[in-house]
């Protein structure tokens, strides 16, 4: 059953959102984009900070807006905990008025603070503690107010790299055991990866994909997700037929292995699935390119070699490999790609 | 490179030099004034019938005005800090209008307004209402002095309110209305209390225009700007003993404000 679900268009200056978002009962779910995709928005969408020019947005089984019908309930009725990236405690207030402020239900503050571990922070203000246990205060102060769904934008956001995987983890651990659906922004797909059981990829104010992390690096389908995943990542139009056939890419043409597809497609290929020689190769690949060395990234003993072959392309060979081409930027070179090697799903 | 603070003052003492005449210019007039009535003297004359009449209404008057224009200037204070709407920029002109014009004018327009004839003294005076030259004229023309002082320092308070503390309220289940007074106002405080102490400042101050709408009758709408202005034609050093005291009463006002300010750049988030 879907807790809450999500169908929102907004038009913005420079700027428009169409999402479709649903998240499963109990479950975490992480909203992963590159920054400027709309991530933010669409969680003060749902959580009612504004208002979609036209959508549906339904909390177990409850609308909360439908423009259709006039229906906007305000934030403080929606019963969902938004918790802001710096935290946004009340400084004016102590840590243990924080918790109360929104406090429902049997448990009062200072139970909440205890199961954090914060009880001994009670009296501090906002300002007297650090960034971490500023993260927690929030999380104690959201969850003590019973919300039906919580929703965390880039949590981790203002902490530095140090404390950030302690309080990560600390965090996920606090959201398995409270249960509460949990939609969680990020731009970092470590957080991606700790706390989404399922991910959903935001690029340009849409929804491209949904599904579990090794679901989306198998067949991801857009270039920010690719790029995470390290692949090559193209729009391709696929000749009909069976077996081997071109996937046309602008003006390069792959030679591909799919079956029940035709037209547009998605092709993804392995940066190590790129073979590199000086000369033009007499081997068995389909696929032989010739290429313009654009830039190199040395990663440890292996290195990326971005290339221009009429399109963008990414390859990874070994330092001994590198040295032995003789690798520079602008120098030519020989790409082949077995037609095997290249994913192709719609 | 040298350290800012160093840098800083190399410049520090021509600029001084060319602040003084103006800090000259009015704290020269002020301290003759305030030197002037022998202090032993000064105290008889403040215990005079009209000097502590005049005290105590304006007190009275200028506290009850500073209250009104709190409770009449936070709602617009808010309002113009937190949203845009049509007309914003018409109500922004329209709340420091009265600074510009003089108080005189805004008398002149209160009378016309609220004069048995005016727009909304003809709907009163059947009721046995009559607002111009009662000590309630005294309080309205210092509301409407007084009243822009407090909302641009109240919107400035609510300006620096990041926006996100009242909407964390609100998903925390806290209305508009809780989520105003449990957050908006106790962060914006500092400037509140500020802009409230300034609107009192110049409410205890306030001539032109209560002299056009509440006239200057001695015990009710005599207040010491007023008693000055009399007291010169009959009794100068009364009235020389009367400025004194407003000017402390300003300088009490304005010390004040100034320290709620500091105390908050001290103890800020």
């Amino acid at each position: 059953m879907n807790v809450l679900s999500v169908e929102a268009a907004l038009a913005l200056p420079g700027f428009a959102l169409d999402a479709t978002l649903e998240a499963h009962a109990g479950e975490r779910m992480a909203l992963f984009g590159p920054s400027g995709a709309g991530k933010s928005t669409l969680l003060s969408l749902i959580a009612g900070l504004s208002a979609p020019d036209r959508g549906i947005v339904t909390l177990d089984g409850r609308p909360l807006c439908d423009t259709a019908r006039g229906v906007d309930v305000p934030p403080s009725r929606r019963r969902i905990a938004l918790m802001f990236q710096d935290g946004a405690l009340f400084p004016h207030l102590t840590v243990r008025e924080n918790v109360a402020y929104g406090a429902r239900g049997g448990s009062g503050a200072m139970e909440w603070l205890e199961r954090l571990g914060l009880a001994a922070l009670a009296a501090r203000r906002p300002r007297e503690i650090s960034g971490g246990e500023r993260q927690r205060v929030a999380l104690a102060r959201a969850l003590a107010s019973k919300p039906a769904a919580l929703l965390l934008d880039e949590p981790f956001g203002a902490l530095d790299v140090t404390t950030r995987g302690a309080v990560r983890h600390e965090l996920r651990a606090f959201l398995e055991e409270a249960r509460v659906p949990t939609v969680i922004v990020t731009h970092d797909p470590l957080d991606a990866r700790v706390f989404g059981e399922r991910v959903a990829v935001m690029e340009a104010g849409r929804i491209v994909q949904t599904g579990t992390w090794s679901e989306i690096e198998a067949a991801p389908r857009g270039p920010f997700a690719a790029g995470l995943a390290g692949l090559n990542f193209w729009n391709a139009r696929l000749d009909p037929g069976r077996g081997l056939r071109a996937a046309r890419v602008g003006a390069v043409e792959f030679h591909v292995l799919a079956d029940d597809l035709e037209g547009e497609v998605y092709l993804a290929l392995d940066p190590e699935e790129v073979t590199l020689a000086r000369e033009a190769p007499h081997g068995s690949a389909r696929n032989v390119l010739e290429a313009t060395v654009r830039d190199l990234l040395v990663l440890g003993s292996r290195v990326r070699v971005r290339l221009d072959a009429g399109v963008p392309l990414s390859a990874e060979v070994t330092r001994q490999a590198a040295e032995a081409l003789f690798l520079a930027p602008g120098q030519r070179v020989w790409a082949s790609i077995k037609a095997t090697a290249f994913r192709v799903y719609a | 490179m040298s350290d800012p603070g160093r840098g800083r003052r190399e410049g520090l003492a021509p600029l001084l030099a060319a602040s003084l005449p103006l800090a000259l210019f009015t704290a020269l007039p002020l301290l003759a004034l305030a030197l002037r009535p022998d202090p032993a003297h000064w105290l008889a004359q403040l215990g005079s019938e009209a000097a502590r009449r005049a005290l105590a209404l304006t007190l009275i008057t200028s506290t009850v005005s500073t209250l009104l224009c709190i409770a009449l200037g936070l709602p617009v204070a808010y309002l113009l800090a937190r949203y845009r709407f049509r007309g914003r920029a018409a109500l922004d002109v329209l709340v420091d209008l009265p600074i510009a014009i003089p108080p005189v004018v805004a008398g002149l327009a209160l009378l016309l307004a609220f004069g048995r004839e005016g727009w909304f003294g003809r709907f009163l005076a059947p009721a046995g209402v009559r607002l111009p030259f009662t000590t309630a004229a005294v309080v309205l023309a210092q509301v409407t002095i007084a009243a822009p002082f407090f909302v641009r320092a109240a919107r400035a308070g609510f300006e620096s309110v990041d926006v996100r503390l009242e909407q964390a309220a609100w998903t925390l289940g806290a209305g508009r209305w809780r989520a105003f007074w449990t957050v908006a106002v106790p962060l914006a405080r500092p400037s509140l209390i500020a802009g409230a102490l300034l609107a009192w400042a110049r409410a205890l101050s306030e001539f032109g225009a209560t002299m056009m709408f509440a006239g200057n009758l001695p015990g009710k709408t005599q207040t010491l700007a007023l008693a000055v202005m009399s007291l010169m034609e009959s009794d100068i050093d009364t009235a020389l003993a009367v400025s004194a005291l407003s000017l402390l009463l300003a300088l009490v006002a304005l010390t004040a404000a100034r320290l709620v300010a500091r105390s908050w750049r001290g103890t800020g988030p």
